[in-house]
């Protein structure tokens, strides 16, 4: 039973899960707040005879404290959520020395296209596999997505990954996976009714791994 | 000092057939009540759905209990059919927001309370408003009609992105499609036709020395909530127009394969799509707040904050859409905007639970049903706008998005929230619709144990949604990251399950007490309000004369009312003037 | 629009003001319901200006599929309509309820509320005519919501001058022309089919008067308020 976000999976992982646990931490106060105060309220201040309440109209003081603090952490919140998220979804973010892969989505599959043995996306010793998506750890990897039909949204839980794939639009988004093994990438845009069953699978390799398979699957094998 | 009761007169006409008082009626309060009745039926439509999904996620694959009456399209041996399952949370979305809780919210309290609580003897354009529900029931037919077509319903969600809900050769969907945009269509024109009834009726129609600033909050939500209405509704029409057309007519708005663009539709979607949420929430803060100055016998703590806080929302509520939008390819420049202004929209709704905490510190509580739904609501909605602070920051909502703590958060906002507002303004002004109280004593039971089920069933979606379950998808179990939750999954199904069978208290309570509750008493709950000062049920016409207004709405425990603990604002002192009207422009 | 008649509102406005808002219901009804108006025609305007500066080829030049000196007279005869909206609104405001009456000393004669609506209601009707002609030529000559119709005159003219036709993005153009202009002919529709009900039921019976003519100048707000939506759909559909 998992109650917690994914392991992580993604150079991302660290900046999301701190920032989650931030706002966890800061919205948990919030909560504790209110609740303890609701309750509070609720026994100490129950109607009794002979009690009346307290006639005021309110506090202007207590309206600029609990609207300042809030407003306060909320811009703080802004700027240091904004830094990352230029770092994970603006292009020029993205390494320049990043590996290419292109992803089309269609109903109800993936579509891969690895570089081939030149590294280079777009020529002729590309080769496209259905549903498995193959890296290199610790490399930059560059997205490439599109959509042959209807959007759909391209979903890694441990990298901590998710952009749509949109028809007539060609998206990139870049990740960078920090642990070996095999992963699950799931579709995250309602995108028909086999929507649940697009399903590939993410395999993070060594080096060495990587170079075998890519050289496996130019050969004409398949996994 | 004893206060000088000034009971203003009762209007009464000459009778009337069957038809023209209870169908055919332009009387604002029967209207409200038709609402009521028509909205609660959707309300149990939508729950029906919602059952049938929480089967399909807890028990993936097991025969529904009683499948067998259901077709062929539908469900196989008693087990749902995935194009069914994308049906199912299609039409739970849109029944439970379309027809259940915006007529509930607005549809039926802006009619009953609106023209009630200012002092007037109606609204502006009564038969406007009578259209207003007609067109209302004739969309909410439409769209159910959508179920008995060749291929169903849409399957394409509540939002139904384009493409996949413009090409039907994709979604498998063909009339259903039509029928949903033609409902929205004709449900538009009903909101807004409602909507410029309120406007108007607030504007205009306000009785003698009802200011602006006496109104009360549930008053200044719905006209709020009116204007976000009127200029909404029409977006979300234009956008359903050009759906249709690209469906029926070979147009290409959404189509990219012809030089139109998928996102177009999101951006028109989530422009209405967020008001409208504002639009689900803001009447039933503004009904907690009378119902919470009233349970704590104590003026609502910071009046003016409530209302700019109403305002600030409804304001930055256009500002805010593209939050929906975070991953859809849309430039993350934009992004960036949008993720302030949704951490700044915030801020108000803080500020309006801080003045509920408020207003019941120091306060003389009374745990009335209605005191505790909407106590219930302020600790609810708490949880559900602190989870949308997730999602506002960016690289968060990235894990995030399109998984069930979305599904968490709508809900908590809109059940934890609206819907127990509703339990709460239902109780409450019964006795004005129908002359007798509900009884105590269910209420209370039904209170506790739905608060208990309910936060048994959405809370633990919080962390399936952190745990990576994506929206909408027929079987977690295919996926080996789901699989160690799927306990929480058949958790969240049996506590849902026992959510809705607690309902029937409610529903019980409701239908029963319409011919046996107790009697109501003129002023059941010690109220300020100008409706108090009628009869129950209030008669045609509401007063004979129209009443005057001598004070603000939250005068609780004020000084002024002596050994009681609320001063109506009806109720004229010895001290008190009466109002002069307002003086007309000088153009006369 | 108003401000011809704000001296008239000074003396003799349809009816009294309300408090609130300092104007009779009816008026801040409709007012309201325009700004709804002008939010559908936003969602539809403002989806054809996304998708025309979006799209991935040449719009068609204007006056290559649509006949702009026609519509040019169309517009200036919906505009006429609105100049005698305003005759009509001036007319009972002055009580002149008649049709039209022999003014000493002047050769034509002088035109009362009866005269001028007609005239709106005429050329209000006339504006939907040609549009309806007009749609109905478009279409066969190949134009159509999805684009140009296969093996029509317009789809060869266009194979022949895909760039002065638009061809690549034709069916971008014939669905926000035939969505814009299709519901704004609509919302003219409704307008001629209100005026006829309040010519038959209050302007023939003589039902308004200086003290009350609402009607007029309600249905005189939605008149203009249509009108302008048209001159902004001539100007970027026809003219740009």
């Amino acid at each position: 039973m998992r109650w917690w976000l994914p392991d992580a999976g993604s150079t991302f992982a660290g900046p999301i899960d701190t920032l989650f646990l931030a706002i966890l931490i800061i919205t948990g106060i919030a909560l504790a707040v209110v609740e303890v105060g609701l309750v509070t309220f609720v026994i100490k201040y129950r109607a009794r005879p002979g009690r009346k309440a307290f006639y005021t109209h309110g506090s202007t003081r207590a309206e600029v404290i609990w609207t300042a603090i809030p407003a306060v952490t909320m811009v703080a919140l802004g700027l240091i959520s904004n830094h990352y998220w230029v770092l994970i979804k603006d292009k020029k973010s993205i390494p320049p020395n990043a590996y290419h892969v292109g992803v089309h989505a269609k109903q109800f599959e993936w579509q891969v296209t690895y570089p081939g043995p030149d590294g280079k996306l777009g020529t002729s010793d590309d080769f496209t596999v259905r549903n498995q998506l193959h890296v290199t750890v610790n490399e930059p990897i560059a997205v490439e997505l599109t959509s042959e039909d209807v959007i759909h949204s391209f979903f890694v839980p441990e990298f901590r990954l998710k952009q749509d794939a949109v028809p007539g639009m060609h998206i990139m988004a870049w990740f960078q996976a920090t642990k070996t093994g095999e992963f699950e990438l799931g579709c995250a845009e309602l995108c028909g009714m086999g929507h649940y069953k697009m399903r590939a699978r993410v395999f993070v390799h060594t080096p060495d791994q990587y170079k075998a398979w890519v050289a496996q699957q130019a050969a004409g094998g398949s996994e | 000092m004893t206060a000088v009761a000034h009971t203003p007169t009762t209007a009464h006409h000459e009778p009337m057939s069957f038809w023209r008082k209870y169908i055919f009626s332009t009387d604002h309060k029967i209207i409200g009540i038709q609402f009521l009745f028509v909205s609660l039926f959707f309300l149990l439509v939508g729950g029906l759905l919602a059952m049938q999904i929480r089967w399909q996620l807890g028990f993936p694959g097991k025969p529904l209990p009683g499948g067998g009456i259901l077709p062929e399209t539908m469900v196989v041996n008693g087990v749902i059919l995935p194009e069914y399952y994308v049906q199912l949370v299609s039409m739970h979305g849109t029944f439970m927001v379309f027809f259940a809780i915006m007529p509930l919210l607005v549809g039926v309290y802006a009619n009953f309370l609106i023209p009630l609580k200012i002092g007037a003897h109606d609204m502006a354009f009564p038969r406007i408003n009578m259209a207003s529900f007609w067109l209302a029931l004739l969309a909410g037919l439409v769209m159910t009609a959508s179920f008995f077509v060749p291929n169903g319903p849409i399957r394409s969600g509540w939002t139904n992105y384009a493409p996949l809900a413009a090409r039907p050769d994709l979604s498998g969907v063909t009339v259903g499609q039509m029928l949903w945009c033609v409902s929205i269509v004709v449900l538009g024109l009903s909101s807004v036709l409602g909507s410029l009834n309120y406007i108007t009726t607030v504007i205009n129609h306000r009785a003698p020395g009802m200011t602006w600033f006496r109104m009360p909050l549930s008053v200044w939500a719905l006209f709020i909530t009116a204007i976000l209405g009127v200029l909404a509704l029409p977006v979300l029409q234009g956008a359903a127009i050009m759906l249709l057309f690209d469906n029926v007519l070979g147009t290409h708005f959404f189509d990219p394969v012809a030089g139109g663009q998928a996102l177009l539709w999101q951006h028109l979607f989530w422009f209405f799509g967020h008001p409208e949420v504002y639009i689900l929430i803001l009447p039933a803060m503004g009904m907690v707040s009378d119902i919470i100055a009233n349970g704590s016998r104590k003026p609502i703590f910071g009046y003016h904050s409530m209302v700019f806080a109403i305002i600030g929302i409804a304001f930055l509520g256009w500002i805010v859409w593209g939050h929906h939008m975070f991953m859809s390819g849309m430039n993350p420049t934009l992004g960036s905007t949008f993720m302030v202004s949704t951490l700044l929209i915030a801020v108000p709704s803080a500020i309006k639970v801080f003045n509920w905490l408020g207003t019941m510190w120091r306060g003389n509580l009374r745990f009335h049903v209605p005191m505790l739904n909407a106590i219930g609501f302020v600790s609810m909605f708490t949880i559900g706008g602190l989870s949308g602070i997730f999602m506002a920051a960016t690289p968060v909502d990235i894990p995030l998005h399109d998984t069930q703590f979305i599904v968490a958060h709508i809900h908590y906002v809109l059940f934890g929230g609206s819907l127990f507002a509703l339990f709460a303004a239902i109780t409450y002004w019964y006795p004005k619709m129908f002359g007798r109280m509900m009884s105590h004593r269910i209420g209370k039971v039904h209170f506790w144990l739905t608060f208990v089920f309910y936060n048994m069933t959405f809370f633990p979606m919080h962390i399936i949604g952190m745990g990576g379950q994506m929206r909408r998808i027929y079987d977690p179990t295919i996926y080996d990251f789901l699989k160690p939750q799927q306990p929480l999954n058949v958790f969240i199904s049996y506590s849902a399950f026992a959510l809705f069978a607690v309902q029937v208290l409610f529903a019980f309570n409701f239908l029963w007490s319409l011919k046996f509750g107790k009697k109501a008493p003129q002023n059941p709950w010690d109220d300020n309000g100008m409706e108090w000062s009628l009869p129950n049920p209030a008669p045609h016409g509401n007063w004979e004369r129209t009443p005057n207004v001598y004070r603000g709405p939250y005068e609780f425990s004020a000084p002024e009312a002596g050994d009681k603990d609320f001063l109506p604002q009806f109720v004229k002192l010895p001290t008190d003037r009466d109002p002069v009207p307002a003086p007309l422009p000088a153009t006369h | 629009m108003t401000h011809a008649t704000q001296a008239l509102d000074q003396m003799r406005p349809p009816y009294p003001a309300e408090p609130g808002s300092g104007v009779y219901s009816n008026k801040l009804g409709m007012w309201v319901f325009l700004a709804s108006d002008v939010m559908f025609f936003t969602a539809l305007i403002g989806s054809y200006i996304v998708l025309r500066f979006g799209a991935p080829g040449e719009w068609a030049r204007p006056g290559a599929v649509l006949n702009v000196p026609l519509t040019g007279l169309n517009t200036f005869l919906l505009i006429c309509s609105s100049v005698s909206m305003v005759k009509a609104y001036a007319a009972i405001a002055d009580g002149k309820k008649y049709f039209l009456r022999k003014v000493p000393g002047k050769r034509l004669q002088d035109g009362g509320l009866k005269f001028w609506l007609l005239i709106t209601i005429i050329c209000g009707a006339g504006f939907v005519s040609v549009q309806v002609v007009e749609y109905i030529k478009l279409v066969g000559h190949g134009f159509t919501p999805a684009g140009y119709r296969e093996g029509s005159l317009l789809a060869e003219h266009a194979a022949a001058d895909p760039i002065k036709y638009g061809l690549t993005v034709a069916g971008l153009y014939g669905s926000s022309f035939f969505t814009m202009t299709g519901f704004h002919g609509f919302h003219v529709t409704c307008g001629v089919i209100s005026m006829l009900y309040l010519y038959f039921t209050k302007v023939l019976p003589e039902k308004y008067s200086p003290q009350d003519y609402r009607g007029i100048e309600v249905i005189g707000l939605y008149w203009h308020f249509v009108d302008l939506v048209w001159i902004i759909l001539f100007t970027i559909v026809y003219l740009i």
